[in-house]
């Protein structure tokens, strides 16, 4: 009714005329918004899984301020095979990408409302314009920021973790809040045109939506070119073409150079050490002298002990298969060959319940990992892959291996193995 | 028979019920706690920038290029001879596989225009090789897949007009 009093018609995309798209109602904005619940829950859960797969409670693992972060809810059992963190975050990045047509699809549904010029008759109104705004604003800021450190490239100065931490909760709330407020629409949408009844209809039985039925349904409805479901398909297309080019990256393997578009969809070679790195020995600043004949590993425990690569070599060798996964999404599995992590416990006295701080020669670099994941059977100090000596890039002379969880405390280099009272 | 007063004196002067403005403040106040702690080591400006400027560059840059450039599709092909009596649109077949390589474009763009170089080259060893290549070939291939659908759809549209 504010319009009475306003002269001039309000320009171009403000005008309610303006968007014509005979598409755009509630029903398909409630049918994008019901395919996106699902979806968002699983990327939602998988990210705080991988959040707390770093064990930020171990010292110096957290990526978030303890104090300013919810307790740790869960953690991987040590039962699980290691590639548990493989599926999670191959799940997070790959469904994360695979939902962006959708989320794309839905903000193109909602567009009249964005322009509409607001008219805000009390504060529910004004409160509901804001939390629209932090929706659209987090998800646009979640799947960005996602994006760019998925590909290694992130030219922003805000803290990752932090962006994409705190933005996942106030995406979360948001997203959670609006569909409580919507639920109705959704109802009243899916009471009047049916749930799948929509999807029957070709493009000559595509009607618009009644204008009076809701703010998204055009007044002035220009002719169909393209049914509802020919849209979903379109959508459906987009994300079934994404994840053909990014999925084989997180499994590896033969299914590696399918992935044409991802940024490990590439394989560099068949010999032993020709895997997928993760930070170069170069961009560490680890060089060959470093890691060289005068390299010897500090194990501390009830005493201390220090050992050359030859004294490891001549310890009891095992050989396990462990997968390697990466936060940015991609995994790897090769057979790695070394000194078991509880042997070298053992050797030094380590006290029961201790957790181990791996302290690697790269400056500044050290991971705690817990009594679970140092005192499963499969965990090693690698010394070998695949019957080759490790390479630099790999972390010759060793690295820390343990089955699942995140890749990142799989600590390269390794100087000391301190076993700490926790 | 104060509360249902009490309920609709607060629904008339609010614009909504209590869990409203319950859930609403729940958000604001998340919200507001997340930013304290995004530009905890500063960056305030940044993050505002991210939020809104994500917001801006959809509305006003993404979403009207791509419904302009659709418009502009529409007009072209409406343009052309009408030989075939539109039995089946030909829009949608330009349509599906151009949403689908500017998706691709927009994913992956550090790679495509090789911006992701150094910094890829720093954690992986390598450089940067054949994206551009591989996205012109996926492209070029749906593209191609749209074209054939289109034709077998037009024959199909002719032989069951004709039947």
């Amino acid at each position: 009714m504010a319009r009475k009093l306003s002269s001039p018609p309000a320009p171009g995309p403000f005008r309610p005329d303006f968007w014509r798209s005979p598409l755009r109602g509630p029903w398909l904005t409630s049918f994008l918004g019901t395919l996106l619940v699902p979806t968002i829950t699983v990327i939602a859960l998988t990210g705080f899984i991988s959040h707390w797969a770093y064990h930020p409670e171990l010292p110096g693992n957290a990526t978030i301020d303890p104090a300013f972060d919810i307790p740790v809810l869960f953690q991987f059992p040590q039962s699980w095979p290691s590639w548990d963190y493989a599926v999670t975050q191959g799940t997070h990045v790959t469904l994360g990408l695979i939902t962006l047509p959708l989320v794309l699809a839905k903000l193109w549904s909602v567009i009249p409302k964005l322009f509409k010029l607001p008219t805000i008759r009390n504060l529910a109104g004004l409160l509901e314009r804001l939390s629209l705004l932090l929706l659209v604003g987090s998800v646009l800021v979640e799947f960005v920021t996602g994006i760019l450190w998925m590909e290694d490239y992130y030219p922003l100065h805000l803290d990752f973790y932090a962006v994409h931490y705190y933005g996942a909760w106030v995406f979360g709330t948001a997203f959670v809040l609006h569909a409580c407020v919507k639920l109705p629409t959704v109802r009243r949408a899916y009471r009047s045109r049916g749930v799948l009844k929509p999807l029957r209809e070709g493009l000559q039985e595509t009607k618009p939506e009644p204008p009076g039925s809701s703010e998204l349904a055009p007044v002035n409805p220009a002719a169909p070119t393209i049914s509802r479901r020919g849209l979903l398909a379109m959508v459906g297309g987009a994300s079934l073409t994404i994840f053909a080019v990014q999925a084989g990256q997180s499994v590896g393997g033969p299914f590696r150079r399918l992935a044409l578009m991802a940024p490990r969809g590439r394989v560099f070679g068949t010999g032993p050490n020709d895997f997928p790195v993760t930070h170069t020995a170069a961009s560490a600043q680890v060089t060959r002298a470093m890691a060289g004949p005068d390299w010897r590993l500090t194990v501390a425990g009830a005493r201390t002990i220090s050992l050359s690569r030859q004294q490891l070599l001549a310890m009891a060798q095992s050989t396990e298969t462990l997968t390697l996964s990466c936060t940015e999404g991609w995994s790897t599995t090769q057979r790695w060959t070394g000194v078991r992590l509880t042997d070298l416990a053992s050797l030094v006295g380590a006290r029961p319940g201790s957790i181990l701080r791996a302290v690697s020669i790269e400056t500044d670099w050290s991971t705690s990992l817990s009594h679970g994941q140092y005192g499963d059977e499969r965990a090693l100090l690698a010394l070998r892959v695949n019957g080759a000596d490790l390479s630099l890039d790999h972390g010759y002379p060793a690295r820390v291996i343990v089955p699942g969880g995140i890749g990142s405390h799989n600590t390269k280099w390794v100087g000391e193995l301190r076993f700490e009272s926790a | 028979m104060r509360r249902p007063w009490l309920l609709s004196h607060f629904r008339r002067r609010y614009g909504a019920n209590p869990p409203h403005l319950a859930g609403h403040l729940v958000v604001l106040a998340i919200a507001l706690f997340a930013i304290d702690r995004i530009a905890n080591g500063g960056g305030l400006a940044e993050l505002i920038a991210l939020y809104i400027g994500f917001a801006i560059v959809h509305d006003l840059i993404f979403l009207p290029a791509y419904s302009g450039l659709d418009r502009a599709a529409r007009a072209a092909l409406a343009r052309l001879p009408a030989r075939r009596a539109a039995s089946v649109p030909a829009i949608n077949h330009i349509r599906a596989p151009a949403v689908i390589s500017g998706l691709l474009l927009i994913i992956y763009s550090p790679f495509i225009s090789g911006l992701a170089d150094s910094s890829y080259f720093q954690v992986s060893g390598h450089h940067i090789e054949g994206y551009v290549r591989d996205w012109l070939l996926i492209s070029a291939a749906l593209f191609l897949g749209s074209a054939l659908t289109y034709v077998v759809r037009v024959r199909r549209a002719a032989a069951k007009r004709g039947s």
